[in-house]
């Protein structure tokens, strides 16, 4: 068995094996659906039922996509220079502890100087975060895999030292959660009475701005260069180790402002609880995306419904919500595989 | 000193030895996989799929050692996956080893869910118990250490002997590291480097199940979700830390485990009343960060690793 590449793919060819991933997913979900006892027709009406079957459903579902934007385009901006950043989780909290630190009544001032002063002070911190794993790529050839992904457990513990010590809340009855953020640094609704804050509009402004990077800027090029072939980026010229840390400090500011949004715009505090595992599923939602921006925005949605979807299902009926993980994994797996077939043909020798 | 107190004790070095069994079980895998030429980044979901796959055949009925096996099973089930995707597709390993782990753990929690629906708290099995080898425990601290501990910390040491003995000793050993360094040669020879490697991502796999099944079945006697907690991760250190050789890469376990053994010994003295204990949890992995930057100047990577192989390209 061999790969060959295919160089005149028509459009069917580019489409059809992620339809087809996805599709694949479902089946996956179906069986398991099967496993647990229930009715697969029925879990899947019931999922969709609890993503999009109310103004509140809705709500949950564009809620939950919001922190999954920031953290796929964080991931989708450092995997596509092969700079394999697993530790968008740690990053997210840092911008979430930057937030709980400076706006619960640190800074005293209004909203309109507050939030952007907030905003950019965890996508630094988020920066910063993943500063560190990148340089010992770039210094020491350190994998970056594993130290994002330890940076992760040591970030984790360091933010519930955190909350049990200096950033405790001290009307908390003992639970380790911070202060409430003064109301100036809350990102206000979008609508008034609708449960939807702005932080979901700088997720898409984000979306769009990266977008804007990747294809009209010499860093979204060069970023492309690196990504594709470190050996002919560095022949061309191109400042490899530069670009990987540009790219850091962009992959990081973006998930950093993910927690950032979850804590001023949903939450009001933090809490250890604050990410189920957004980070982690930023993997999922970039691959799905294609690592293609705009696709993230697409992505991301699709992942919180089944979540949200699943949640409701699961209340429901009790086929477990890991059925949603799985499908999830699943349909990252089955997209990387369906990525390659847009690009090669399998021939028999 | 308490510090000296403490590294003194027996029960000190038993249990370090006791935490780096699932370790070097674990880190076995993950170097018999790499020196072929393959990352694998599933090992964290295949230690919890085998943690639970382990104590759930046991929980079942099976005897212990059947537990074993049904955990070698299932983590051989979830290393064909990543070989297929990753050998003869050449997937990116860094994103199908993320996938499978995603993938492994929540198949696992998710079985779990359905198989014990009711339970509040995991139920318990009768898990291995330690076995006393006569005259080599009466040796003073290390016999009580090394040679009063469960049949699967035992095993987990005839594990290295035994890779180390094919990787270096046998034809079988020599082909994988060759798969591993240079695979056109291998290619050159007449033998097939995407069976070599996907054989070697498979048994890997099968050796991390069993490091997951330790803590299970050994170490505790019950599953628990975040029970593996990154000791995956910790076990890609390990190997490079001890330079993709089994010998140095389980003296490497020990001496992490005994890290480990002593931060829990301090956060009962002294030190741990004024130091916060989640810097004491945070140690192992900072000394994982530590050793993958200490070790990086020495180049000794399987030169091969993650360059997949198609063959007829060079």
């Amino acid at each position: 068995m061999r790969l060959e590449p295919i160089s005149n793919a028509g459009p069917a060819r580019k489409l059809l094996p992620p339809v087809l991933a996805i599709l694949a997913s479902f089946v996956v979900a179906a069986v398991l659906a099967l496993v647990a006892g229930g009715d697969p027709f029925a879990v899947f009406g019931l999922i969709f039922k609890g993503a999009f079957g109310s103004k509140f459903a809705l709500l949950e579902t564009l809620n939950r996509a919001t922190p999954l934007i920031f953290t796929g385009l964080a991931v989708a901006v450092a995997f596509r220079a092969k700079l394999w950043n697993i530790g968008a989780e740690a990053q997210f909290y840092a911008g979430a502890v930057v937030t709980a630190a400076l706006g619960a009544g640190a800074i005293g001032l209004s909203s309109v100087f507050l939030l952007p002063i907030l905003a950019i002070t965890s996508a630094l911190a988020g920066a910063f975060i993943l500063l560190i794993p990148a340089l010992l790529k770039t210094r020491f050839k350190v994998d970056e895999v594993v130290t994002t992904l330890l940076f992760n457990f040591i970030f984790l513990l360091f933010v519930s030292y955190l909350l049990e010590g200096p950033l405790k809340d001290p009307m908390g009855m003992g639970w380790p959660k911070s202060a409430r953020l003064i109301p100036e640094a809350r990102l206000p609704r979008i609508v008034e009475g609708l449960r939807l804050h702005w932080g979901f509009a700088l997720a898409l402004i984000c979306a769009v701005a990266l977008y804007v990077i990747d294809r009209k800027t010499t860093l979204g090029f060069e970023m492309r260069a690196v990504g594709q072939n470190v050996e002919a980026a560095r022949f061309a010229g191109i400042p490899v180790t530069k670009v990987i840390l540009k790219t850091a400090l962009l992959s990081g500011g973006l998930a950093a402002l993910g927690g950032f949004s979850e804590v001023a715009g949903l939450k009001g505090s933090l809490t250890l609880d604050l990410s189920p595992g957004f980070g982690y599923t930023g993997i999922v939602v970039a691959m799905l995306a294609l690592l293609n921006p705009l696709g993230v925005v697409a992505a991301a949605l699709f992942v919180a419904a089944i979540f949200v979807g699943a949640d409701s299902m699961s209340r429901a009926i009790g086929v477990p919500t890991y059925l949603a993980d799985i499908m999830l994994a699943s349909a990252l797996l089955m997209m990387v595989l369906a990525i390659l077939f847009t690009k090669f043909r399998i021939r028999r020798d | 000193m308490e510090i000296i107190d403490i590294l003194l004790s027996v029960s000190f070095w038993a249990a370090a030895i006791r935490i780096a069994s699932p370790l070097i079980f674990a880190t076995m895998g993950e170097l018999i996989c790499e020196r072929a030429g393959v990352l694998n980044l599933g090992i964290e979901g295949i230690m919890v799929a085998g943690a639970f796959a382990g104590w759930f055949a046991v929980l079942s009925g099976l005897p212990l050692w059947a537990g074993v096996g049904v955990a070698l099973l299932v983590g051989m089930t979830f290393g064909l996956l990543h070989a297929v995707l990753s050998v003869p597709f050449g997937l990116s390993q860094h994103v199908v080893g993320v996938g499978v782990t995603l993938f492994a753990t929540s198949t696992t929690f998710f079985i779990y869910r359905v198989a014990l629906p009711e339970v509040s708290s995991p139920p318990k099995i009768t898990a291995f118990q330690p076995v006393e080898i006569p005259i080599l425990s009466d040796i003073p601290l290390l016999g009580q250490a090394l040679f009063n501990q469960t049949s699967l910390t035992y095993a987990a040491f005839l594990t290295v002997a035994l890779t180390a003995f094919v990787l270096y000793r046998t034809p079988l050993g020599l082909a994988v590291r060759a798969a591993g360094e240079s695979p056109s040669a291998v290619a050159a020879q007449g033998l097939s480097v995407t069976l070599i490697r996907m054989g070697a991502v498979v048994v890997g796999s099968g050796l991390m199940a069993v490091g997951g099944a330790f803590l299970t079945m050994s170490a505790f006697d019950s599953f628990f979700f975040e029970m593996v907690g990154g000791r995956g991760w910790i076990c890609i250190a390990l190997v490079v830390f001890g330079a993709w050789k089994p010998g140095k890469a389980m003296l490497g376990a020990i001496l992490f485990a005994a890290f480990d053994a002593l931060q829990i010994r301090l956060q009962q003295t002294g030190v741990g009343a004024i130091v916060p204990y989640q810097v004491f949890l945070m140690m192992p992995y900072v000394l994982s960060i530590l050793a993958l930057v200490l070790m990086s100047r020495r180049a000794e990577v399987p030169a091969a690793l993650m360059v997949p192989f198609n063959k007829g390209e060079r």
